[in-house]
């Protein structure tokens, strides 16, 4: 093995390390606003995920039936499509469940652990108890090769690609729009920003409903990776909660590193070690810096 | 005389002695040996269940990771029924007689060092209760120590549970992978599978419940009781009278572990095996759910929930197999919403008072003629004091630090 072949290992290996950092970035990220800035413990985060890549799933089978000559294009429009359908059961589950729980944090965790479960039974009523991925289009196959012996596969660098737009789009709201000001408001303090004339009911639900449609959007973007069944969104969610706990809730670039960190532990012990033990060490210390640093990695101080 | 009634009254043993009568006269008299034995099998969830009321509605530290220390309990006691079911004799086909089958699968050739204490039974039940107190004990300590809480707490303990299946999962050679350990037929030379030893596996199973519900309320209704409930209403309040909060929380955390080891070791003796399908996020959350649903300050309660959750479990998913996990979905939903302290909440707060009111008024009627109802004073259904708000052990105060 000469020079040229190690650093092309070497080159894969870290983007497959990136590529698990945009993933665990879209899982945290929706989560990042309905946990970490509302205090909500949304066990269902990833039933959300599964309705945004069932979205896809259902888009490609209507193109492909109704007019196979636009498969090309129809990913772009699915995954504004699989925003819209999660972000509309977000603001469902809102207003029936969550909106009479904001005192309570951990009794969201039970009713919202009960919505996974009754969504999952849903999904496998309407669409099917197996495994199904999607017809992606062409130009999402394949990898592409800058030079001999390096293939970096598409579908990754969309991935990452998307995780980028999602994440700078989430970031400027939060922090440069009037719906990021009325957020931040109401979290730091809910009585107050009423009284300053903030209607925070809506604020609260159209939130957690954002946070839901970026999960769908997660879901979405996991489709080009996998494939999905009724309980696929159980296996992400304490990935999910770690990266913005770790992080530290209330931050959303503690977000952004942490998934980083825990991306590139993962798939640097993974060189060494069978998978399931890399994933054994990287939750170890995860938990490990956790109790030694409850806070996350970018805890914020505020007095309550 | 006095004395006997005023410790039933004080331990609240009126509920407890209820549920003794119907867990060891009425349901092995109403069932056949199959369904008791899975009665036996939610009873081994009720540990969990009990010992979440310690922790989570008197500590005000919700775990969700109780299905490790079940599990460990289980693993405990399945190490030591399969070593003594993959004995030289029998197991002589394989490559390497006298070790457990899926070792011999997984090419190990000799007992491992871990499993050398499970070759005695006193070690191996010690380990049950005392393995998962240790674990407990390491995962809490520096936390509480810390003035870690709530939400932080749950999650932490979530991810525990995740490592710890996915380090059953992957080290197959010394824990049987996903099929856990299966074939556990006998102990000490004794079938376990016969339905005499199942009878006595039930009321040894009903007997320890008892015995830890009265330990717990022991527990309760000693200082440690009462500190325990004002740290969880007011944790800063009993911080500054000078008490070391934290090692309480440990206490009780070491406490739960310790009896869901319990209940593990039972549910690998009744049921004959253990995977890890009982350890990981799902069995944790449903034990927490068992314990909501009973009432997260009754232990009495807890032991309800997890009969009425197992056995509407079973019964729905017998007999409409596509609906029962939305029937799953509304129970969860609507006792959280609906009755947020569970079943023995419904009871101390609706049925009690509505049963003391109708009471008193029988008795004013019957002291009073009749014909002065008219200007009787208050309607007796206002009489009975107000019950105070239920508080909450949502750990909002903890999860400050």
């Amino acid at each position: 093995m000469n020079l040229s072949d190690m650093m092309n290992i070497g080159l894969m290996q870290g983007f497959a390390g990136l590529s698990l950092f945009a993933v665990l970035l879209l899982m945290g990220l929706g989560l990042a606003i309905i946990f970490g800035q509302m205090g909500v413990i949304n066990m269902a985060h990833g039933e959300f995920m599964t309705i945004g890549a069932y979205s896809i799933y259902l888009a490609a089978r209507v193109t492909e039936s109704l007019t196979p000559a636009f498969m090309p294009y129809y990913f772009p429009i699915a995954i504004g499509l699989a925003f819209v359908f999660a972000f509309i059961v977000g603001w469902i589950v809102e207003w029936v469940l969550i909106r009479h729980l904001y005192k309570r944090p951990l009794d969201t965790l039970l009713a919202t652990w009960g919505v996974s479960l009754g969504l999952q039974q849903i999904f496998r009523t309407f669409i099917g108890p197996k495994e199904v991925s999607p017809t992606l289009p062409e130009w999402l196959m394949g990898s592409w090769t800058p030079h001999e012996g390096l293939d970096i596969p598409i579908n990754g660098l969309f991935v990452l690609m998307l995780t980028a737009l999602v994440t700078g789009g989430v970031l400027v709201a939060l922090h440069k729009s009037r719906w990021g000001l009325r957020v931040r408001a109401t979290v730091a303090n809910r009585t107050m920003a009423n009284a300053t004339g903030i209607d925070t009911m809506k604020t609260d639900r159209l939130t957690f409903a954002i946070g839901c449609g970026i999960a769908g959007m997660a879901g979405a973007a996991f489709t080009t990776i996998g494939s999905t069944g009724p309980t696929s969104g159980s296996l992400y969610i304490v990935d999910a909660f770690l990266v913005v706990t770790f992080g530290g809730a209330a931050s959303l670039l503690g977000t952004v590193v942490s998934a980083f960190g825990i991306a590139q532990t993962q798939s640097i012990s993974e060189f060494f070690m069978t998978g399931s033990m890399a994933k054994v060490l990287t939750l170890s210390l995860i938990v490990l810096i956790l109790m030694i640093r409850p806070q996350g990695l970018f805890a914020v101080k505020v007095r309550r | 005389m006095n004395f006997i009634k005023a410790s039933i009254l004080r331990y609240q043993l009126g509920s407890l002695l209820l549920l003794v009568l119907l867990l060891a006269v009425v349901l092995p008299l109403s069932l056949d040996i199959f369904r008791l034995n899975l009665v036996g099998k939610y009873l081994t969830y009720a540990f969990v269940a009990v010992g979440l009321v310690m922790v989570w509605g008197y500590g005000g530290v919700l775990s969700l990771g109780q299905g490790v220390f079940f599990g460990i309990g289980g693993y405990a006691m399945a190490m030591f029924l399969k070593l003594e079911a993959s004995d030289p004799i029998t197991t002589k086909i394989q490559s390497t007689p006298g070790i457990p089958d899926f070792m011999d699968w997984n090419q190990i050739t000799e007992l491992p060092a871990l499993w050398q204490p499970f070759k005695s039974l006193p070690l191996s039940l010690a380990l049950v209760v005392l393995a998962p107190m240790a674990l407990a004990w390491l995962v809490s300590f520096a936390m509480f120590k810390r003035r870690v809480g709530g939400v932080y707490f749950a999650i932490i303990t979530q991810a525990v549970a995740l490592i710890c299946t996915v380090l059953i999962i992957g080290q197959q050679g010394y824990t049987g992978g996903v099929n856990g350990m299966t074939d556990l037929k006998t102990m000490l030379g004794w079938d376990t599978r016969t339905d005499s030893a199942k009878y006595i596996l039930y009321y040894v199973c009903v007997g320890l419940l008892v015995l830890s519900i009265l330990l717990c309320r022991w527990v309760q209704t000693s200082k440690l009781g009462t500190l325990l409930l004002a740290m969880r209403d007011k944790e800063d309040r009993v911080r500054f009278s000078g008490y070391d909060v934290s090692n309480f929380k440990v206490f009780t955390f070491c406490l739960a572990a310790g009896l869901s080891g319990i209940g593990g070791a039972m549910f690998a003796l009744q049921v004959g095996f253990m995977s890890p399908s009982f350890v990981g996020i799902v069995p944790s959350i449903e034990m927490v759910i068992f314990c909501a649903v009973g009432g997260r300050m009754s232990l009495v309660g807890a032991v309800y929930g997890a009969l009425l959750v197992n056995a509407g479990k079973t019964l729905f998913s017998e007999s409409f197999p596509d609906l029962w996990l939305f029937l799953m979905a509304g129970l969860f939903i609507g006792v959280t919403m609906a009755f947020p302290m569970g079943l023995a909440g419904l009871w101390d707060e609706k049925i009690r008072p509505w049963w003391k009111g109708r009471r008193q008024a029988l008795r004013e009627a019957a002291v009073k003629p009749p014909t002065s109802t008219a200007t009787a004073p208050a309607p007796a259904s206002l009489s009975p004091s107000p019950s105070p708000e239920p508080q909450l052990p949502d750990g909002v105060g903890s999860q400050r630090a």
